[in-house]
């Protein structure tokens, strides 16, 4: 296939996002090819976190278009939960479904949303569990777990919808240091794997070794796009100095 | 002692149809109230209007009005007719489940974002996310409240005996023509009444402890 032929996984053009007042994503142009990972960076408030869930529709727009594989987002409903299910989601507070043992948050979308027999989620489930290390914990519930523990079974459960692309927002700002590395780790794999990926993370390691690509945002603006080792070597904007030099000296 | 003796029958034909009248309006307002309570979070704001005015209806109507009107002028409609049995469960139903509503939807608003939006995220729609996420969890954590309005819904049935149907709250009418001894009577009836939440209570905790783990 020529590149033409073949529709970047995610584009945005002129996205803009307000919070009432609050201009929150400014004419925002992004495309993310197959297979790329890029590392979304910014300080706090910036709107890195809009953006991640601009892309699934879990934050609805104000202008511009959104497509996932070149297929335009569709208004709420049931074709963009089908839309969603190829489109993983990783969150900062891991959002395990409380009252479901672990392999049955994995098994319950592929039951759900794909209608795979359950027999048959389940052993994929465990397969994947088995894959982020935690398959001894499947028949635990999540608050029996250690944060990276339920932040590895978020990601398999996302892994489980065989999805084209993950986002992932913060997956480990709300670790302990301790347990940052064994996600990372499952990351890193996954990004070796060839999976195309949007990471907002402040993980500069992550950035360096698996990234393709990182981008800066502030104020809403994405102010800087390129290689991990060019933008921390030698960042073109003065934001992005500034922000370098706040979470360096950290 | 003797007023039980001798009215063996008349105290068990009567407990046993308010049994049956609490068992069908419980199981039908927990469906119907649930389902209230799923219009209510609706993101569809017809379906939100019409869960908002009947519960504002219906939870602000006495019973007693309730029940008159469908054992009274709803036979007007000559739509379908009831006797005075499904007429009183459908007007017990109908209260009821106004409640049951407000406790579920409660239940829901503890259930935090997250869940909803991870569910979502997963591409369940929207129905599949309150079914299989948002209500089981919703569920476990008003199990008190949902057991005190289903104590509510066993006594509100003695209301049905002004109505015609010969139920516990009917047994007094019985022993008073009979002239016997009412406060031996009456202290019967309360007791059969007290019998009869001892089982609910069992199971608010028994599903409280279960529940309880599972979190
Ligand atoms: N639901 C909301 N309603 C109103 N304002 C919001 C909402 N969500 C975010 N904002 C505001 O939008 C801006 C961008 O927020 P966003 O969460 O995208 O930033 P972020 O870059 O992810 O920040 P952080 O690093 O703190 O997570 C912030 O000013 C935030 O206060
Ligand atoms: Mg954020």
């Amino acid at each position: 296939m020529t590149a033409a032929s073949t529709p970047p996984m995610i584009r945005m053009a002129g996205v803009d996002k307000f919070f009432g007042p609050l201009h929150v994503l400014k004419d925002v142009q992004l495309e993310v090819p197959k297979g790329q990972v890029v590392v979304v960076l910014g300080p706090s408030g910036s709107g890195k976190s809009t953006l991640c869930r601009a892309i699934n529709r879990l934050e609805p727009i104000d202008s511009g278009t959104i497509e996932i594989d070149g297929q335009p987002l569709p208004a709420e409903g049931k074709e963009l939960a089908q839309l969603r299910a190829d489109v993983g989601m990783v969150f900062q507070s891991f959002n395990l479904f409380a009252h479901k043992s672990i392999v049955d948050n994995v098994m319950l979308a592929p039951v759900k949303v794909r209608k795979t027999p359950a027999a048959e989620a389940r052993k994929s489930a465990m397969a994947l569990l088995e894959r982020v290390g935690i398959a001894n914990q499947a028949d635990k519930f999540p608050a029996q777990l250690s944060g990276g523990q339920q932040q590895r079974a978020a990601i398999a459960r996302a892994l489980a919808m065989r999805p084209k692309v993950m986002l992932f927002d913060e997956p480990t700002s709300a670790l302990d240091p301790e347990m940052v590395q064994e996600v990372l780790d499952v990351m890193t794999t996954l990004a070796k794997e060839g999976m195309t990926m949007l990471v907002v993370t402040h993980e500069m390691g992550f950035a360096r070794k698996a990234a393709n690509r990182v981008i800066f945002m502030s104020d809403g603006e994405i102010v800087e796009d390129s290689t991990p080792e060019e933008f921390f070597s030698a960042p073109k904007s003065n934001r992005a100095k500034d922000f370098l030099g706040k979470i360096l000296t950290h | 002692m003797g007023v039980l003796t001798n009215n063996l029958t008349l105290f068990r034909d009567g407990f046993a149809t308010t049994l049956q009248l609490f068992l069908y309006s419980a199981v039908l307002s927990l469906l119907l109230g649930t389902f209230l309570a799923m219009l209510r979070v609706s993101p569809v704001p017809v379906f939100r209007a019409i869960g908002t005015t009947y519960v504002t209806v219906v939870r602000n109507s006495p019973l007693t009005l309730v029940f008159g009107f469908f054992v009274f002028a709803y036979p007007y409609l000559e739509i379908i007719k009831f006797d005075f049995f499904t007429s009183a469960i459908v007007a017990l139903t109908l209260y009821t489940s106004a409640f049951i509503c407000e406790v579920v939807r409660s239940g829901i608003n503890t259930v935090p974002v997250g869940q909803a939006e991870a569910s979502r995220a997963l591409g369940l729609t929207f129905p599949q996310m309150l079914g299989s996420v948002v209500l089981p969890q919703a569920l476990r954590s008003v199990v008190p409240p949902l057991v005190s309005t289903l104590i509510a819904l066993l006594k509100n049935t003695t209301i049905a005996a002004g109505f015609s149907v010969s139920e516990a709250g009917a047994i007094r009418d019985s022993l008073s023509e009979q002239g016997a001894n009412m406060l031996l009577g009456l202290t019967w009836i309360a007791f059969g009444f007290v019998v009869l939440v001892i089982p609910l209570t069992l199971l608010q905790r028994v599903l409280e402890k279960r529940w309880s783990v599972a979190r």
